[in-house]
């Protein structure tokens, strides 16, 4: 199974019963596997919208009528998923969005990228909100954390997107899968509508005419993503115990930096590595932990650097920061990060 | 004595296309430079082509081009337009960019009438990302996304772009054509010279759609590939011209 | 397909393994290619920098991979589509003609095993017998007749591969 498949084997078992997506490389194995499984079950719908809007619109319908539901789609379709992922957060909708990032700005190019880290970390779309984000960096991951966005999204009532990228989307490897999840057996849903049949209408909703009124509901959000702060940073470190530098990446950078790190330390460079798997919200609490020894950092993106500043942030100048990015859908290998660490910091 | 029957159209670059073997674009791209070459409007003429597999096509014609986020071109080509009202400006699409993605512009720049030109590629399936349905995708016919073949309970019924297009105030000249015989490329020729003729006596907005094989998605040799759209696709989408308010070309 | 059998071989023999294929505008006679890792270790970087073997299948790969290799590495050529050496001489070059030995076996289709073949008698990273079962599982045939081809392709390999 590539990476695509394992999201969609994964969602399934996490109990999605709707998916609604549009063709685009590099995650068209995903929308395949989805037509396919759904097609298999009796309560599953598959969707090929007219569009990127449409999709995520139609996953809005799905989720306000109580259905586990996904969407997937690479950069530019993400941008285009914008407009509905602010509406879904306004009104507290659950919903899985899948992110296969690709080389961009514009149509750019179909290469492995992590380009669109600052769209899906600060929201993406119009208006104060955030969503929790995931970056899986191995195919077992791939199929945890989709099955934990699905209990995010169900438990925070937020969107949760899980940023991948092309290699990782594409890459076989293999991975357990967890036991299925019987839709049926979930916690309900109170707030879903299914018509007010002896019960009081409901109303999902995010127009609020009244300047008071709208700020309380921007207050609500932000005490939902202080929640979610407090609760759910994650990351891995991979031995930083006795680490001199510390390697900042995530995803596919994250492996690579992981084989450079192995590298080195062969060399006798005493390197670690730290991968944020929560990138919303940020592990800045275990980053400060790692901190705590450690003085000097690499952050290493595909990208011009985005991550960085979150790196940046969360040490609040306790730390020398240097960054690494080779954007546009260039994958680096092991041996130039390697370099990369021993140039400038030379052997410790 | 000898004389030149054929040679390279004047609005074509010396490159070789990147299209797969027996893939409609190639003919139809040698159509539009031809019909351009011979109103003599290259020097004036700025095309907008689409994602999708034409998403290169600058690299092949020789006329100013500025690319088009998926289904965007008829917006773009409208803002082309309207600055630029004594420039030609067309579009280039798949039935994917032109009647999924972008439909609602496409359907609202024919009803202003804009006056300017869409080239509709009609091969029933999304060419580039690998065969997926399309709009257009015929019912039964098979595709990544529909195991089985398109059912229409499930995946909807295939779409008639051009009909729908024909009822607006604003269309001019509309008419289905196909690349799958030589008698039907010089048909469609025609039917693009008539087109761009709309837009130069500003008669408003024109549209060719061109029904054209993708051997590589339809699993098919090109040869079995023209067969199918005589036998299959051209009864479901009649050749013909759907709408013709022209006067005077 | 090659690397996908070789990693889900693998797989099965209980070894970590990462298959990463190029995917998107390459097309088949060009420089299509995929990496495996496989290793009794966890796999940190499924990007290869320098991989210990190579397996060339036609010129333009040949050209483009060739600096690529470890010193001391493999490189395995089919020679029947690759014309001349590599510019190399600190890896150990293996050349097979698995075209022409797939038209004697009279099916084009047996190139891949002849190929998996002389690969997997060279570098021993897996058996004969767990490469048939994982060729039987990617193919999700049972026909013997296909099978006994494949063997036989896989079997002239190793053997044209042990005369170097
Ligand atoms: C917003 C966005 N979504 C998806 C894509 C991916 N994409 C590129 S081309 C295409 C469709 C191609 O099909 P069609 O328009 O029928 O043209 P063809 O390739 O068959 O000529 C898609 C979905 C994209 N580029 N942008």
């Amino acid at each position: 199974m590539s990476g695509n498949h394992v999201i969609g084997e994964a969602a399934i078992r996490a109990g999605c019963r709707f998916y609604a997506g549009y063709p685009i490389t590099p995650q068209n194995e995903l929308t395949e596997y989805m037509a396919g499984a759904m097609a298999k079950l009796k309560d599953g719908t598959f969707i090929q919208a007219e569009s990127e809007l449409a999709a995520i619109n139609m996953v809005l319908g799905a989720s306000a009528a109580g259905c586990r539901a996904m969407t997937s789609s690479s950069s530019p379709g993400i941008s285009l998923k914008q407009e509905g992922i602010s509406f879904l957060s306004a009104m507290d909708l659950p919903a899985v969005i899948v992110n296969c990032m690709r080389g961009g700005p514009g149509l750019g190019n179909i290469s492995p990228s992590q380009g669109d880290y600052f769209q899906a970390t600060r929201g993406g779309g119009h208006g104060d909100y955030r969503n929790i984000v995931l970056g899986p960096a191995t195919a077992q991951e791939l199929a945890d954390l989709t099955m934990l966005a699905f209990d995010y999204a169900d438990k925070y009532r937020t969107p949760v997107m899980i940023l991948q990228d092309g290699m990782m989307g594409q890459m076989m490897e293999p991975a357990v899968m967890p036991d299925p999840v019987d839709p049926k057996r979930l916690p309900p849903k109170p707030w879903k509508l299914d018509g007010a049949d002896g019960r009081p209408s409901r109303i999902i909703k995010s127009l609020y005419l009244d300047p008071a009124e709208e700020e309380q509901i921007n207050w609500n959000l932000a005490h939902k993503y202080e929640k979610i702060t407090d609760e759910i940073q994650r990351a891995e470190t991979y031995r930083t115990d006795d680490a001199q530098i510390i390697i900042v990446a995530y995803g596919t950078a994250a492996r690579i930096a992981k084989g450079a790190v192995n590298r080195v330390r062969e060399k006798g460079v005493k390197a670690g590595l730290f991968r944020p798997i929560s990138l919303w919200p940020f592990p800045t609490r275990i980053l400060k932990e790692v901190n705590k020894k450690v003085k000097d950092f690499l952050v290493f993106e595909m990208s011009t650097g985005q991550m960085v500043e979150d790196v940046r942030l969360s040490l609040e100048g306790k730390g020398n920061v240097r960054f690494y990015g080779r954007p546009g859908g260039v994958v680096s290998t092991p041996i130039e990060i390697a370099e990369v660490i021993e140039g400038k910091f030379g052997r410790v | 004595m000898t004389t030149q029957l054929f040679s390279w159209p004047r609005y074509l670059k010396k490159t070789a296309f990147h299209y797969c073997p027996g893939c409609g674009h190639s003919i139809i791209h040698r159509l539009v430079a031809e019909v351009i070459g011979e109103l003599d409007i290259g020097a004036k003429t700025i095309g907008v082509p689409p994602a999708g597999c034409a998403v290169l096509a600058y690299n092949y014609f020789d006329v100013d081009m500025v690319e088009a986020a998926h289904g965007r071109a008829a917006a773009v080509a409208t803002g082309l337009k309207r600055v630029l009202p004594d420039r030609i400006i067309f579009t280039y699409q798949g039935d994917g960019d032109i009647a999924a993605i972008g439909t609602a512009e496409t359907i609202h720049a024919a009803n202003r009438g804009e006056n300017i030109t869409m080239v509709f590629v009609n091969n029933g399936v999304y060419g580039m990302t690998g065969g997926q349905m399309a709009p257009t995708t015929i019912l039964g016919q098979n595709s990544t996304t529909t195991p089985g073949g398109r059912d229409q309970k499930r995946d909807g019924a295939p779409l008639d772009l051009s009909e729908m297009l024909g009822i607006t105030r604003g269309a001019a000249y509309i008419e289905r054509t196909a690349v799958n015989s030589p008698k039907n490329i010089r048909r469609t020729k025609k039917a693009l010279t008539k087109a761009f003729k709309t837009q130069m006596t500003g008669q408003g907005f024109s549209l060719v759609e061109i029904l054209s094989p993708c051997p590589t998605n339809w699993k098919m040799t090109p040869v079995d590939a023209c067969k199918w759209i005589e036998g299959s696709t051209a009864p479901f989408y009649p050749l013909k011209v759907i709408k013709d308010i022209v006067t005077n070309i | 397909m090659m690397g996908y059998i070789l990693a889900l071989t693998a797989m099965r023999d209980g070894k970590n393994v990462t298959y990463l294929p190029s995917y998107g505008a390459e097309v088949r006679g060009g420089t299509a290619n995929c990496t495996v890792c496989v290793s009794d270790e966890e796999i940190a970087s499924p990007v290869a920098s320098s991989p210990d073997f190579a397996v060339v299948l036609n010129q333009p790969s040949m050209i483009k991979y060739q600096g690529l290799i470890k010193s001391g590495g493999l490189m395995i050529i089919n020679s029947s589509l690759v014309e001349g050496d590599p510019e190399r001489d600190d890896i150990e070059i293996i050349k097979i003609p698995a075209n022409d030995m797939a038209l004697d076996l009279g099916n084009e289709k047996t190139i891949n095993m002849i190929m998996l073949g002389a690969f997997v008698a060279k570098t021993g990273i897996t058996t004969p017998e767990s490469l048939m079962n994982g060729l039987k599982e990617v193919l999700k045939v049972k026909k013997a007749g296909i099978l006994e081809l494949n063997r036989k392709g896989m079997e002239k390999g190793a053997e044209y591969a042990g005369r170097f």
